[in-house]
Order: C-alpha cells, then sequence, then structure tokens
C-alpha cells in the first residue's frame, strides 16, 4: 500500500503470460494432460490414433460431459446434486419407452429434457425456498428415483428402437451427433457464464450467498433456475445415452453422478462454490474417456479406471489447494 | 527488565512479497506493548511469526534470551505464547469449559476427563477476569462476541501463557464491552504477563501501553514510550504523512427530505421507529450493539421487513420486501460485515463493483465488458482504491480497500439514500480519513446518509444530527452542536442500567 499516493491507483501492468495461463489452469493442464496421453499411448501401440478410436472416445463419453456441464453450474451456485445419476435413468428409460411405442420421435427426444427442468425445479425449489442443504434433497431424489425405477420397469431391456431415433448416431461431416452437442452446448454456456449477468449472478450466488442478497439478486429464483437448466443438460444426457446402441436397459447406470460430480471438480469447478468453468469440466470428461480407451490399448484393466478418476479428484483438489495458498 | 521474547531482524516473504522487513520487536513480562500501523502494514504477519504459525526466512526470536526457533503453533503455546485472534478460534457447540481446556484437559486417575476440576478450573479463571456472570456449562455458540473472548483469553491463560498476542480485541466490541476487556488486560499486566496489543483505537492504545511500535509497508518505523509521544505523532509515523483532519464533514446545503419511516417496527427487535432522512444530510446512529442499530438498516433495505409502520420516499409510501426493491427505489446498503455480505471475495474487482447494477450494463442479458471495464475502472479512480486494476481479486485488498469497493459498489447504482453500517471499522487511519471525505463529498452532491457506528468521535464528528438507539428504540436525538460526547455519552449510558440483566439474560 502506498500511502503517500491516496487518490491514484497504481497503473495495471500488463498481465505477464504466464499469469494469463494460471488464470485458466485447470483448462490448460487438462488439455496438456490430454494431448500427452494420446501422444504417449499412441506412441505404445499406433492403433489408439485410429480414426474411429479417437471419435469413438469423444463421441461415447459426450453425455458426461453434457451432463456435467448442468453439474457445474450447481455447483459454482454453491450446491451439488448426487441425483443425476438417477435422473439420466429414468429419463433415457422414457424417451425409449416412448420411442418404441410408437410415439413421435420428437417427443421421445423433447420429453426428457421437458421433465428434466420440472423434476430438477422442483428440487431447486425445496432448496432454496425450505432451505433443505442440496444434498439432503437429492439424497432423496436419488433413493426415490432409482428405487422407482427398478419398481416400474424391473431392469427390462428396451429393444428394437427406430432407427431414426437413435440421434447419438447421426453424422455430421462425418463426425458423430453427441460430439456436436458437446462441444457447441460448451462452447454457448462457456460464453453465456462468461459474458451474461445471470451468469455473473450464479458466480456471485456460489461465491457468497448473503453478499449476493444484500447486492439485489434474487437467490432463490436464481437457484430454482439453477437447478431447472441443470435437469435440461441431464434431458440431453439421457437422449444421446439411450440413443448410443439398439437397445437401453431400464436402470440407473452406476456411478453415473460420481463421474460427473468428478468431471466438474477435477475440471476446476471449486467444491465450495463461485469458481470454475465448464469447458474445464468438459475437458475432464474427455480425459476420463482418454484414460478409459488408454487403460484398454495399454492392456490394462478397466476398472483402473475407477482408480485413476479418484486420484485425479485428489490431485486436483489439492493443486487447488496450493493455488489458493500462493494466491493469498 | 529483560524482555521474555524478543523478535530480532526478522524478515519474511510470501511468493516473492515482502511481508515483514527486517523488523525489531520485544515484549517485557508486565508492559503492555502497542503494535500499530495502517492495514498490510506486516501486524498481522508479525503477530503470526510470534505465535509459530509463520517460520521467519530469516532473523531471530528470543524467549528469555534464548534463541527458539518455532516449528508450529503448538510450540510456541508450549513456550507461554498465547494468541487471541480477531476471529475467534472456538467451538460453538462445547461448553465454556470444554472450550478453555480443549487439548489439555484435566484428568483423573482412570485418565478420563476431571468433569468437576475442569469446571472449577473454569470458573477460577473466568473469575480473575472478572466475568463471575459468565456460566462455564454454557453453549459458546450462544454467548456474545465480548463473552467469547473472554472465554479465549480463559483458555490462553489455562496454558499458563506468559506472552498474550491480542489481534484487534475490541474491533468487534460495543464501547462498554471493550472497556470491560480493557480492565481484564491491565488485570493480566498487573499480574506480569507480557501483552502485545493491536489496535487501530488511539484512545485505548493511550490508556493502556507501556510502549508502542509502528510498522508501515512491512517495515519497522520505530518504537517509543507511550508518554513520549501523541496522537498526531503517532498517525503520522503509520502514514507516513500528517494526516490533519479525521472527520472532514463539510456543511452543506440540506435539502428536502427523501426517506421518511413512520412507527416502522420489526418484530421486537426495531420497534416504532420515526426519522427522517433529508437530502445532503449525514444523520449518524449511536448505540451498543445489539441496541437494534443494524436491525434498523436491514429493516429499511428489506432483508428483515418492517412489520409494522410506513415507510416513505420522496413523501410516497413504498413497501419495500426485498433487497432487490430497496436497491431499484434507490436506496443503499453498505453493510457492517464486508466479508459476510459486502464481497464475493473469488471474485475481481471489476465484478464485485458491477453486481448491484448488472442489468443496467447489458444488453439483452449480455453484459457490455468493455462499459464494465471502463466503470470499474473509473471507479477504481474516484474512490482511490490501491489495487493492480480492475482484474485483481478483491481477497488480496487489503481491508480499508475492500470497504471502498464495497462503498464504490452501491454509489454506482446512483442511490438517493446510503446506509453505511460501521463504515470504517477494522480499517486503518489513513483509509479511513479518506472513506470519511468521500461520505462527506456524497453529502454535498445530494444524498441523504444513515450512518451507524460504534466509535463516538466517528459519529459525532461526521453527522448532522445524532440520533441514540437503545432497545430497539430512538432515545435520544441531538444536532450537530448539541451532540458532544457527554450528552451521547449520557444518552447511551442510560442504555446500560440494562446491561448487566442482559449478559445474565444472554447466558440463561
Amino acid at each position: 500500500m502506498s500511502a503517500s499516493n491516496p487518490t491514484v491507483a497504481r497503473p495495471a501492468p500488463a498481465m505477464h503470460p504466464m499469469k494469463r495461463v494460471a488464470a485458466y489452469g485447470q483448462e490448460f493442464i487438462l488439455l496438456g494432460a490430454i494431448i500427452l496421453l494420446i501422444l504417449v499411448v499412441s506412441f505404445v501401440n499406433p492403433r489408439f490414433l485410429g480414426a474411429n478410436n479417437i471419435t469413438n472416445i469423444f463421441a461415447g463419453n459426450a453425455y458426461i460431459a453434457v451432463a456435467a456441464i448442468g453439474m457445474s453450474l450447481v455447483i459454482i451456485s454453491g450446491h451439488i446434486d448426487v441425483a443425476v445419476g438417477s435422473l439420466i435413468g429414468v429419463l433415457a428409460t422414457i424417451s425409449g419407452t416412448l420411442a418404441v411405442n410408437g410415439y413421435p420421435i420428437w417427443l421421445a427426444w423433447l420429453a426428457p429434457v421437458a421433465i428434466g427442468i420440472l423434476v430438477n425445479a422442483g428440487v431447486g425449489a425445496l432448496i432454496a425456498y425450505l432451505r433443505i442443504p442440496s444434498i439432503v434433497v437429492t439424497l432423496g431424489m436419488l433413493s426415490i428415483l432409482k428405487g422407482g425405477l427398478i419398481s416400474v420397469t424391473g431392469g427390462a431391456w428396451i429393444s428394437n428402437l427406430p432407427a431414426d431415433y437413435l440421434i447419438a448416431q447421426f453424422r455430421l461431416f462425418g463426425i458423430p451427433s453427441p460430439v456436436w452437442f458437446m462441444v457447441i452446448l460448451t462452447a454457448l454456456v462457456a460464453f453465456w457464464m462468461r459474458y451474461s449477468g445471470f451468469g455473473r449472478t450464479i458466480y456471485a450466488i456460489g461465491g457468497n450467498v448473503e453478499a449476493a442478497r444484500v447486492a439485489g439478486i434474487q437467490v432463490e429464483r436464481s437457484t430454482v433456475i439453477v437447478f431447472a437448466i441443470h435437469g435440461a443438460f441431464a434431458g440431453i444426457a439421457a437422449v444421446l445415452f439411450a440413443t448410443q446402441l439398439q437397445v437401453i436397459q431400464s436402470t440407473v447406470p452406476p456411478n453415473l453422478e460420481l463421474t460427473v460430480i468428478t468431471a466438474s471438480v477435477v475440471g476446476g469447478v471449486s467444491i465450495l462454490g463461485g469458481t470454475g468453468t465448464v469447458i474445464g469440466s468438459t475437458l475432464a470428461a474427455i480425459l476420463f474417456a482418454a484414460i478409459a480407451s488408454s487403460l484398454i490399448f495399454l492392456n490394462v484393466s478397466a476398472y483402473w479406471l475407477r482408480a485413476v478418476q479418484g486420484l485425479l479428484i485428489l490431485v486436483t483438489v489439492l493443486a487447488d489447494m496450493a493455488r489458493r495458498h500462493r494466491l493469498r | 527488565m529483560q524482555p521474555i521474547l524478543a523478535l530480532e531482524g526478522v524478515s519474511k516473504s510470501f511468493a516473492g512479497v515482502k511481508a515483514l522487513k527486517d523488523v525489531s520487536f520485544d515484549v517485557r513480562p508486565g508492559e503492555v506493548h502497542a503494535l500499530m500501523g495502517e492495514n498490510g502494514a506486516g501486524k498481522s504477519t508479525l503477530i503470526k511469526v510470534m505465535a509459530g504459525v509463520h517460520a521467519p526466512d530469516t532473523g531471530e526470536i528470543r524467549v528469555n534470551g534464548a534463541v527458539v526457533r518455532f516449528a508450529s503453533p503448538r510450540e510456541a503455546r508450549a513456550a507461554g505464547i498465547a494468541t487471541v485472534y480477531q476471529e475467534l478460534l472456538l467451538f460453538p457447540e462445547l461448553s465454556v469449559a470444554e472450550n478453555i481446556f480443549l487439548g489439555h484437559a484435566p484428568r483423573t486417575t482412570m485418565n478420563a476427563l476431571d468433569w468437576t476440576k475442569m469446571r472449577d478450573e473454569a470458573r477460577r479463571l473466568l473469575d480473575e477476569l472478572d466475568s463471575h456472570d459468565l456460566d462455564v456449562d454454557a453453549r459458546v455458540g450462544s454467548l456474545s462476541v465480548a463473552n467469547r473472548q473472554r472465554v479465549e483469553i480463559a483458555k490462553a491463560l489455562s496454558q499458563d501463557a506468559r506472552v498474550l498476542i491480542m489481534d484487534e480485541p475490541t474491533a468487534a466490541l460495543s464501547d462498554t464491552d471493550a472497556r470491560r476487556l480493557m480492565d481484564v488486560v491491565r488485570r493480566l499486566r498487573d499480574r506480569g504477563v507480557a501483552i502485545v496489543y493491536v489496535s487501530h483505537r488511539m484512545p485505548e492504545i493511550f490508556a493502556l501501553a507501556t510502549r508502542v511500535t509502528v510498522l508501515r509497508d512491512g517495515a519497522y518505523v520505530g518504537t517509543h514510550d507511550i508518554g513520549a509521544i501523541t496522537e498526531g505523532e503517532l498517525v503520522s509515523m503509520m502514514v507516513g504523512r500528517p494526516v490533519d483532519q479525521l472527520f472532514p464533514k463539510v456543511d452543506t446545503e440540506i435539502g428536502a427530505p427523501i426517506l421518511e419511516l413512520r412507527n416502522v417496527s420489526y418484530r421486537d427487535e426495531v420497534e416504532d421507529i420515526s426519522l427522517t432522512l433529508r437530502a445532503g444530510e449525514i444523520v449518524g446512529i449511536a448505540g451498543l450493539i445489539g441496541s437494534g442499530r443494524t436491525e434498523l438498516a436491514l429493516t429499511i433495505f428489506g432483508i428483515t421487513p418492517a412489520t409494522s409502520g410506513e415507510i416513505l420516499l420522496d413523501g410516497r409510501p413504498v413497501t419495500i420486501t426485498d433487497p432487490k426493491q430497496a436497491r431499484d427505489l434507490g436506496i443503499a446498503y453498505v453493510p457492517e460485515d464486508r466479508g459476510l455480505q459486502g464481497l464475493i471475495k473469488p471474485q475481481t474487482i471489476r465484478e464485485n463493483l458491477s453486481l448491484a447494477l448488472l442489468d443496467r450494463i447489458s444488453t439483452a442479458t449480455i453484459v457490455d465488458r468493455a462499459k464494465e471495464t471502463s466503470l470499474a475502472k473509473e471507479l477504481i479512480k474516484r474512490f482511490g482504491i490501491r489495487a493492480r486494476g480492475p482484474e485483481q481479486r478483491v481477497r488480496q485488498l487489503s481491508g480499508g480497500n475492500q470497504q471502498k469497493v464495497v462503498l464504490a459498489k452501491w454509489v454506482a447504482t446512483e442511490p438517493r439514500v446510503l446506509i453505511m453500517d460501521e463504515p470504517t471499522r477494522g480499517i486503518d487511519v489513513g483509509a479511513k480519513a479518506e472513506i470519511h471525505a468521500l461520505m462527506s463529498r456524497l453529502a454535498g452532491q445530494g444524498l441523504a446518509v444513515l450512518m451507524i457506528s460504534s466509535e463516538l468521535p466517528e459519529v459525532l464528528g461526521m453527522s448532522d444530527r445524532v440520533l441514540v438507539m437503545n432497545n430497539g428504540r430512538i432515545v435520544a436525538e441531538f444536532d450537530r452542536d448539541a451532540a458532544t460526547p457527554d450528552s451521547v455519552g449520557t444518552a447511551m449510558m442510560q442504555t446500560s442500567a440494562n446491561d448487566a440483566g442482559a449478559a445474565k439474560a444472554e447466558v440463561a
């Protein structure tokens, strides 16, 4: 502090390029990790680089990236949703059921999105207006959705899905549609979070809910909207998931919520809320897919994937803490 | 007498930034050694070096003449150095006795906790602190800040502290509580405890300290016996320049009434308040903590909307049920607790400054970044916020500069009514004078300002009118000329007749 210079602010020195990188640290690290992994694995096993494999890596995990976009918004706003896996399972089953029972294809695509919005708006309302912690509400939702789904469907397979329903198998310019969804949605939301007033509101609520309220932000309403948006992304993720293969099993994909939350956290979204970007969470989802595929190409048991994901969470959180420490 | 704790030539850097440069400091048994300096001067770092939180990069620490190296706060405590931090480190769900003896509780022969002894010892320690009204079985979470602080001091004494470091102990206390605390400090001093006392409050320093050491920008400026220095000299040592006018309220044309309250109540916390706030006027609200001052502000701002009564703006009745309505009506509230209610700490200065007017600088909900940045730059300049630029994160700023960000954020909304709750709490002398100058200038531009403050000199110096609150009611009103330390102080004192009763009630 320069006491001799009371009224004039010091001019801001030009931002050092390394600092600029540091501001987007997590995104650059993840990008570097993905590239490094692809280089190393393709050196060991050149087939890894085959065009099909790389696209498959992107396409097969895109639904996780899409779900992680919504999850990132929820975590940035200072909440969490552990029911997202169950919700995706339910919405995928609804979508598939509509498709095989002769309902119009567009309805099978849009119904999950609409229902996702409604369900999660309800969840958001419980959290915002009744002030029940999000972990409690969504733990309840997890059980309700998971139990309800198994009770109603008995976990039956839905087969004979019509070919024109399988949107995840469509291609545009040779690129599978899930990749388009992932890239476009990530870019849109990243832009919207950075430049829109509402995006700023979400960061403010997660950063300090009391200060946000005092600044005239309608915290409750905004929280409901964040959860509703998250529900919409869960709906899109469910459709991408349901249309990957000719059949779907009407159950909840195991550990899906954990994978989605992990993608957000490893992507640099602070579990305490207030910071992070959806670009990070998408890159993290891609990294997981790349690791899963690498394990196969390196002849390592696929079960290691989970361990590696866990390790990444710890490394990320430690790196985040180290970074905060330095900034202080 | 030989110093019990001495630091010599201590330097400490964080990430290449020098927080302490070659600082020497010592404290002797039975003295209060005041440590002063603006925020960011290095006081906190120096305290943390003494408390074993930070290891110095260079320099020596000596306890009773022997060189020591503290690897952890635990080692410093074992050497008899205890610290009472500004943010009290107590466990709200545990009792007073449990908190005092946490980690070193007396044991029975069976190695079980000796509850009887623990409670008796806790009682004895609190009695020594003249806190006979404090129940050792009370849950700490139910206590007032002042009482929690006594628990923290008792905890330090329970470990036979020979050096007690107190970091702004009176910052969050009302005047009455602060005076009681000062009695406790004197008592400890007379028992031979060496006390390092950090405070921004001049009268306290002159009432308590034996010697005073000043730091500035991490460097040692000087140490003086308290009798050999004046307040003005101390201030110029701190800021490196003379500050001649602390409360520069400029006389302004006082205009038409803007905000009127008629018999406004909120439950039993704010009762039957009627007041009028005119353009260009600064109305000060004095009163003890808990007298309903802050509650009144919260009610006007719609955080705890009025349960009865009428609020008028420009003579027209308005309903305010949430902060957004208040904000849109042109009312601004600079809250008491900056960290809790004023700032989004992970965000940048730019993002904090624009938070209350995002809709105004957005087109189709997309924020106009160019407009936002130029607004931020202008506010940084206008409010003299010392920062690297709009992209610096607010958590990296000093307390005074953070307060300027909060103030600037609200002034940017172009309010007609500005409510400021403890506008200069915990900020240093230089920044304080700047905030006061800003308030005065804003009133000069026709704003109506309602200022709540625990510091009597601030209330007296800045206000055109002073209202005194007690028990949720306005009990006295003084014009600028009639408001003297005596008159306002007496009006506040009448209130403290209920004080003992209130303290009892709170423990029960």
